[in-house]
């Protein structure tokens, strides 16, 4: 069994959107059509994305943090999506685990976007049919690409590096060892989903210096300089004792 | 959820023709027994059955209006082994075929007796017909209210309760207006559907009063927290990564104000259960058909404010995505 999927890492994500437009540029080019856009620069822009990136504060002012949140199809491993389906149009792919809708089959009744808990469907308002992240199927299969390049479009265009792909149920695989070993979790674990993307937590890199450790007990300079001895002019055992 | 005019139109008109129809077996079942009078085969359940069927085409045409797709509707039937959507997909044209079935046999007085009790009970091939439809009907209450009852992470509508409050309500819109037919076809039945009418909508108001009460006293098992994974109890989205909208924010919210919201609870409460039965016991008093078709008009129209506010009331998971621009 394979899973692929994505671990993004919200501890270097910087919010700069180059995922979002990545996948926008890849997915609207390729076979399967354009991605809608509505007024790009009009009025009310609107349009079909893979992938968002939100931006959440974190804590009450002045002890904030800012959270930038990468969002696109989780891959679920219990997709609520699937089932739900009139037409088979969605599904999820026995081999790798990409959960894709079939453009051809989709008649557009939103029922999967109802029952996607994360909202990460979008119907196309031009091609009326569900649209979603493919992981970029059509391209980290393509032999014509250099190996290295056999990856998402977004996973590529990240400047941090804050977004790994590989396979979530090989147990070496680097993202597997990074989701054990950098507390990867997933989002909204309450539905029984089991989303195969998974996020990496934000950590602190803290020094702690307890009071102890400014104070260093054994030192060894004292313990090499001269001991203490009495006055030169103070009487000494020899003024006192006859031998 | 945003409410969608064609899903609302759809539950309501289905559910006042299956209804209606119930209300047609409903009769011929008292009659097959000599409960009530037996009625004129043509004139009542031959034209009954075509009002039915009106209402199904009408909804059918409404469920279109939500599709992007429309052309390739046929695919729907083939999921029907895990989609309720699938399901209802095919139990509607079966249900409308057997409608149409019993209009025309009525209709056309192609009937026979197929037995006859010691006691004088008469089954006749329409009635089996008729029970067949029955079952059909009830399917797809059920098929119906299952759709949106097996979204478990939209809280408000995971529970039977919908089921029940889509089989009711749609009976209760459906007697109503048989009553109405009835005043005009077979007078000596009005009575008969008037108090099976108001048992239902009585019956009716006790479980959407039920949901109502479940529904406010939801606690919502997803927060901020479980949706970002972070703990803190103060997060406060600052962008949702764009500026103009988007799906998910046109298809998740309601867009209405507060009070608007609010007043429509009142507003259904009222219309399908209170006003309604006023008017059609005074319409049953006077015996007036047209009185007793406002009964339904009226009912039908708080039927409207009532799936409104159902879609409405339900808040989805990935609203905590969208909460500002």
């Amino acid at each position: 069994m394979t899973q692929l999927a994505l671990i993004i890492d919200l501890n270097v994500c910087v919010g700069c959107h180059a995922c979002v437009t990545s996948c926008k540029e890849w997915n609207t080019s390729g076979s399967a059509g354009f991605m809608t856009d509505e007024n790009p620069y009009g009025k009310d822009p609107t349009g079909t994305f893979f992938n968002r990136v939100q931006t959440y504060e974190i804590g009450e002012f002045p002890a904030t943090e800012t959270l930038h949140f990468p969002k696109s199809c989780l891959h679920c491993e219990d997709p609520p999506c699937v089932p739900v389906c009139p037409t088979g149009a969605s599904y999820k792919r026995k081999e790798d685990g990409i959960v894709l809708v079939d453009y051809d089959k989709c008649i557009g009744c939103r029922y999967c976007s109802w029952a996607c808990p994360y909202g990460v469907r979008e119907i196309d308002e031009t091609q009326k049919v569900m649209k979603k992240c493919t992981l970029c199927v059509d391209r980290i299969y393509d032999e014509t690409l250099p190996e290295s390049e056999r990856k998402p479009a977004c996973v590529l265009a990240c400047p941090t590096n804050a977004r790994l792909f590989g396979d979530v149920h090989d147990s070496e695989s680097d993202v597997s060892v990074t989701i054990r070993e950098e507390g990867g979790y997933q989002l909204m674990p309450e539905w029984g989903t089991k989303p195969a993307n998974h996020y990496l937590p934000r950590r602190k890199t803290r020094m702690r210096i307890h009071d102890d450790e400014l104070q260093r007990a054994d030192n060894p300079l004292k313990k090499e300089q001269r001991g203490p001895s009495a006055p030169v002019d103070a009487p000494t055992l020899d003024d006192s004792t006859s031998w | 959820m945003h409410p969608a005019f064609s899903v609302i139109f759809l539950t309501t008109l289905i559910g006042a023709g299956q209804g209606l129809f119930l209300a047609l077996i409903t009769g011929q079942s008292y009659a097959a027994v000599e409960l009530l009078p037996s009625q004129d085969s043509t004139a009542f359940y031959g034209n009954g059955a075509i009002i039915v069927m009106l209402f199904l085409i009408g909804g059918l045409v409404a469920s279109f209006f939500h599709l992007g797709r429309p052309e390739r509707a046929w695919r729907a039937a083939s999921q029907w082994r895990t989609s309720w959507l699938s399901r209802e997909v095919i139990v509607l044209p079966l249900l409308m075929f057997l409608v149409f079935l019993y209009g025309v046999m009525h209709y056309f007085e192609w009937d026979t007796v197929l037995f006859t009790t010691k006691e004088g009970a008469k089954l006749q091939l329409t009635l089996v017909v008729g029970i067949f439809g029955a079952i059909a009907t009830f399917t797809l209450f059920l098929c119906t209210g299952m759709i949106y009852a097996c979204l478990k992470f939209l809280q408000e509508w995971h529970s039977p309760l919908t089921v029940i409050n889509y089989t009711l309500l749609g009976t209760a819109s459906g007697f109503v207006l048989a009553t109405a037919f009835a005043n005009h076809s077979a007078p000596e039945l009005m009575r008969f559907f008037g108090i099976w009418a108001t048992i239902i909508t009585i019956t009716a108001f006790i479980t959407r009063t039920a949901s109502l009460i479940r529904n406010s006293r939801i606690k919502a098992k997803s927060t901020m927290q479980t949706a970002l994974g972070v703990r803190h109890n103060k997060i406060q989205q600052k962008a949702m990564g764009f500026m103009g909208g988007s799906v998910n924010t046109r298809d998740f919210f309601h867009h209405a104000s507060a009070i608007f919201f609010k007043s429509m609870k009142w507003i259904f409460i009222l219309l399908v259960f209170i006003v309604p039965m006023i008017i059609l016991w005074s319409g049953i008093s006077k015996a007036d058909t047209s009185i007793l078709l406002a009964a339904f008009g009226v009912q039908y129209i708080g039927l409207i404010a009532e799936r409104w506010f159902f879609f409405a009331q339900a808040n989805h998971p990935q609203n905590l995505y969208y909460q500002t621009v």
